[in-house]
């Protein structure tokens, strides 16, 4: 690429397209918010194609010394670019999903929509700790607004909880931060990657980041933002924070917690097993009792995402991936199932599952891609859903086996909770009139769930394309836990133990008796 | 140290009393119809001091050179610093009067005359190295202030706030006093330098005293807890140009002052005062914050607001190093910025008859029918609650960085803890503006020096502020070195 600056293209075009919205009419307003997300998709796929598979770990650096104390450094390893191609394919998506049903105050709309996808590629690119808080924290102001204004009739109350759940985790991270810098010395992420805290200040430095990414995640207990978010917000506005925002924890995470605090990682992942195990089981049985078709897939991803969190503190090869896939299989699938809600949901008005049924009848276009997308929730093989599922688990059972007991029935009670929802909905008799004359997909829709269709079907057929670019990275950060883990635990040396299957077998044996 | 030299560093103070005497001269024969002129000059005056202090911040003065007669005033780094801010609020006041006044019929000839004399006494009280200059600049200020508070003397509102304002200001300044008092017998001088000297040696108990009835009197003068109780009824009451004046100049003021107080006459003896700051900051961002939500006024509002943001302002007093010295001087130009483009917005919402509005449900739906104005008092929400990437954010940054690496881990860990209650607030305002079904009643026209200033205000708290913090960071770093070398 030379010396073009392609993350800062990328993260100016929408941002040029999100001020220029402001001041324009519907349409056009429409228009552009398409074509800005268009190209920053084409970019993407620039940036994928150029990317050096097993090359530099980071790549397409830029720094700029703009500000004093901190700079303006961009960079991204294979991690950061999966997920920078995860938003901005899902944002063109996005702004299909609202070209007809966002009729009032369209160009703020699409501005606000805009101006999160700058926030989104910045916080995956950003090489410099302050300007990540910046990017990550700003994130609440266009999400405020969207749900604030285009939401649905407890909008008002789901946006405060959203903004001061996430503002009060996101604090007490920035003094963890300040205090990081302070001790270091310096704001560069790579560089305080590999710098080595003192375990005892690392428990409270990790607990702090931990406050702002279990609530952005969300983990169980404080996951309770997420369902009035998704419920209140806009169907676009839900794809895009259960598609992306949602990984902002998730890759919180793999970049500062687990490089930064390994020890801390290992001592506190009993903790985080723990709440995996409670929110798999607790909010699988919660979506299995949901009337509401969005709050049910809003409970399904907080079951997800705690697959996510097995897999990163299984500490070893498996299960970092895995839950990388976990992510971006969950980005596209939950997404595509909020979009499929949001197709109904235009027809009808309503997310209520009775007042459907039968629409496999009327819509069976539609019903096919419901099916593919529900399939995928549930981890069929052959979707992109069974691929982090499996690693995630297979990785976690290395290290606990009762854990991945009680986290594997979230597959079972997630295929209880999918079909149910997909039975009521789509199969069954014709009850409601309205329901049953509801029109198939239109040109706009396919061109909405076609994409997102193949993307899991790529996924689940050859992950291969998505694990080979962070699989270099994935192996440093597994060398950075294994290198760091204190002596004696036995959880993380088994971990870093993987390719000596022999030895990491015994450690199991005796690490089961021990339970 | 000679006259010649003493009288060359007080150049500003020499431009702006003669500016003052001479309007005050063209106001007595002009009378009212010559209050425009008059304003046009007074603003020409401050600008010139501005730019007769802007070479000693530039050159970073500092040091014996910069005292004046002998030590009674400082022409440093930090007081030009100070004194910019300070020139650019009472300027900013001055433009934004007339459309306000006009409306009353109440434009008079003296206002710009007391804004004058206020940025006066403001700019000696930055200056101060002695107790006695600390308490003339003090009360120089103080005397215009209260005028100018009462001046709808029509208004009843304004009338009780300027009341309110003179019997407890004149209360602090007594209380002041006192610690004066007690500080100057038990040193035997009235010099900071003096001060500092003799204290070296240790506080004595009476001195202790001094320094907290100093500090009573000086939490007064900033609106912290708990001396902040006048601050809402004055900001409510006073006229609105008035309101801004107060939010902005004299905060820079009487905060530059407790920090020359503080770190210079008792700067080795932090340990004995670090701990009532401490709580005086935690105590003014908790009840500025709680405060804040039940009000339905917008002032109050901003006055608790006020309230909140001195707290965040002193947790760089607390940590007591020129890290925090300097973190605090870029929280209060941020806070200028904030404070202007939030009352000139306040000034723009005027019903269909031109009055103004204050209540805060009355501004429904304001993204609808003025968008421009409810996009700059939704970013001002934001920049106040110190969300990123809106510049408030980095004020609060500065003085929680200079908190942890002055080792008050706790210290900043509350202190953002308690942001984010009034970040509560904060977006009540923008959920009323953006949410709520449009009420409709904001409709009248803006003064085009209104939407200027509010236009400028919203730049620099917009990111693009982010590119002013090397500059401006290394202003401040100079005037915080400044402060501590001044002896």
């Amino acid at each position: 690429m030379g010396g073009f600056p392609i993350l800062s293209v990328m993260l100016l075009v929408p941002l040029a397209a999100a001020v220029a919205c402001l001041f324009l009419e519907a349409k056009a307003a429409r228009n552009l918010a398409l074509i800005a997300t268009l190209v920053d998709l084409a970019l993407g796929i620039v940036l994928w194609l150029n990317f050096d598979v097993g090359g530099a770990q980071w790549q397409f650096t830029e720094r700029l010394e703009l500000f004093s104390g901190f700079s303006y450094a961009l960079g991204i390893d294979g991690i950061a670019l999966l997920l920078i191609e995860l938003s901005v394919f899902l944002m063109p998506i996005c702004i299909g999903a609202s070209w007809n049903s966002i009729d009032k105050r369209v160009g703020e709309y699409m501005g606000a929509f805009l101006l999160m996808e700058t926030l989104m590629i910045g916080v995956f690119a950003a090489q410099d700790i302050f300007l990540f808080y910046m990017f990550f924290e700003a994130g609440l102001i266009p999400m405020y607004l969207i749900i604030g204004i285009w939401g649905g009739q407890d909008r008002i109350y789901a946006a405060y909880k959203f903004f001061l759940y996430t503002l009060l985790g996101s604090v007490l991270m920035l003094v963890a931060m300040l205090y990081m810098v302070n001790v270091a010395g310096t704001t560069d992420v790579p560089t305080l990657m590999a710098y080595n805290f003192d375990p005892s200040v690392q428990t409270w430095l990790w607990l702090a980041f931990f406050a702002s990414f279990a609530v952005k995640m969300p983990m169980w207990p404080v996951h309770t933002w997420l369902p009035a978010a998704h419920v209140q917000a806009p169907t676009a506005g839900s794809v895009i924070l259960a598609g992306v925002l949602l990984k902002m924890g998730g890759y919180g995470f793999i970049r500062f917690s687990l490089p930064m605090f390994p020890e801390a990682s290992a001592g506190f992942a009993p903790l985080i097993w723990g709440l995996s195990m409670a929110a798999v089981v607790i909010t699988s049985l919660i979506a299995l009792v949901q009337h509401d078709m969005k709050k049910l897939i809003a409970y399904s991803s907080v079951a997800h995402m705690a697959i996510v969190t097995i897999g990163l503190f299984a500490f070893n090869q498996q299960g970092l991936e895995g839950s990388m896939m976990v992510m971006l299989s969950h980005g596209l699938v939950s997404g595509a199932l909020f979009l499929c809600v949001g197709i109904i949901y235009d027809r009808l008005h309503t997310r209520e599952i009775d007042r459907y049924g039968g629409l496999a009848i009327n819509m069976p276009r539609y019903a096919l891609f419901f099916l593919l997308f529900t399939m995928a929730s549930i981890g069929l093989p052959g979707t992109s859903g069974f691929v982090g599922e499996f690693l995630s688990l297979a990785g976690i059972y290395e290290v606990s086996t009762w854990t991945t007991l009680i986290c594997a029935t979230g597959i079972i009670l997630g295929a209880a909770y999918m079909l149910y929802l997909y039975r009521r909905v789509v199969f069954g008799e014709q009850k409601n009139a309205d329901a049953a004359a509801m029109a198939d997909l239109d040109v706009r829709e396919y061109l909405m769930v076609v994409p997102l269709a193949l993307a899991v079907l790529w996924m689940g057929i050859y992950p291969e394309s998505f694990i080979a670019p962070m699989r270099g990275d994935i192996a440093a950060l597994e060398a950075r836990l294994a290198s760091a883990a204190p002596e004696g635990d036995s959880k993380v040396a088994m971990g870093a133990a993987t390719s000596k299957d022999t030895s990491a077998h015994e450690d199991n044996a005796a690490h089961e008796g021990a339970h | 140290m000679d006259w010649s030299q003493s009288l060359r560093l007080i150049a500003p103070e020499e431009t702006l009393s003669i500016a003052g005497l001479v309007l005050l001269l063209v106001a007595a024969w002009g009378g009212d119809k010559a209050s425009r002129l008059i304003s046009i000059l007074a603003v020409a005056a401050l600008v010139a001091a501005s730019a007769l202090v802007a070479p000693a911040l530039c050159g970073g003065a500092m040091g014996p050179d910069t005292s004046a007669f002998f030590g009674q005033f400082y022409a440093d780094a930090f007081a030009s610093y100070a004194k910019i801010l300070i020139y650019i609020s009472a300027a900013a006041t001055l433009v934004i009067a007339p459309a306000f006044f006009e409306r009353y019929n109440a434009m008079r000839a003296e206002f710009p005359v007391l804004v004058i004399f206020a940025a006066l006494g403001m700019g000696i009280m930055v200056s101060a190295g002695d107790l006695i200059t600390l308490y003339i600049g003090l009360e120089m200020n103080s005397l215009a202030a209260y005028v100018l508070a009462a001046f709808l003397r029509t208004d009843g509102r304004s009338a009780e706030a300027g009341l309110k304002y003179f019997v407890l200001g004149a209360l602090a300044s007594g209380i002041l006093l006192f610690g004066m008092s007690l500080i100057y017998g038990f040193t035997g001088t009235t010099a900071f330098s003096g001060i500092n000297a003799v204290l070296a040696d240790g506080l004595s108990n009476g001195a202790l005293f001094g320094i907290v009835f100093m500090l009573a009197g000086l939490a007064f003068k900033i609106s912290a807890v708990p001396f902040h109780m006048w601050t809402p009824d004055v900001y409510e009451g006073a006229p609105t140009p008035v309101t801004t004046f107060f939010a902005t100049a004299p905060k820079v003021a009487a905060l530059g002052l407790t920090m020359r107080v503080m770190l210079d006459a008792f700067g080795d003896q932090a340990a004995a005062w670090q701990q009532i700051i401490l709580f005086i900051a935690l105590a003014s961002i908790v009840v500025g914050a709680l405060g804040a939500i039940g009000q339905s006024n917008i002032k109050r509002l901003m006055a608790y607001s006020s309230i909140n943001n001195v707290g965040f302002i002193l947790v760089g007093l607390a940590v007591a190093t020129p890290q925090g010295a300097s973190a605090m001087l870029f929280y209060l130009a941020i806070y200028v910025a904030m404070s202007l483009g939030g009352f000139v917005a306040i000034l723009m919402l005027k019903d269909e008859k031109g009055d103004y509005v204050e209540d805060i449900p009355s501004l429904a739906g304001l993204s609808r029918t003025r968008p421009g104005l409810a996009l700059g008092l939704a970013m001002i929400m934001f920049s106040l609650a110190g969300i990123p990437p809106l510049f408030g954010f980095w004020g609060k940054f500065l003085v929680f960085k200079a908190a942890v690496d002055g080792g008050m881990i706790a210290l900043a860990a509350l202190g953002f803890a308690a942001s984010v209650i009034g970040a509560f607030y904060y977006l009540k305002v923008v959920k009323i503006i953006y949410f709520d079904e449009p009420a409709d009643v904001v409709k009248g026209e803006s003064d085009v020096w209104h939407k200027l200033i509010l236009v400028i205000s919203c730049v620099v708290i917009s990111p693009l502020g982010f590119l002013l913090t090397k500059w401006l960071g290394g202003l401040t770093d100079t005037a915080a070195t400044a402060l501590f070398h001044a002896l």
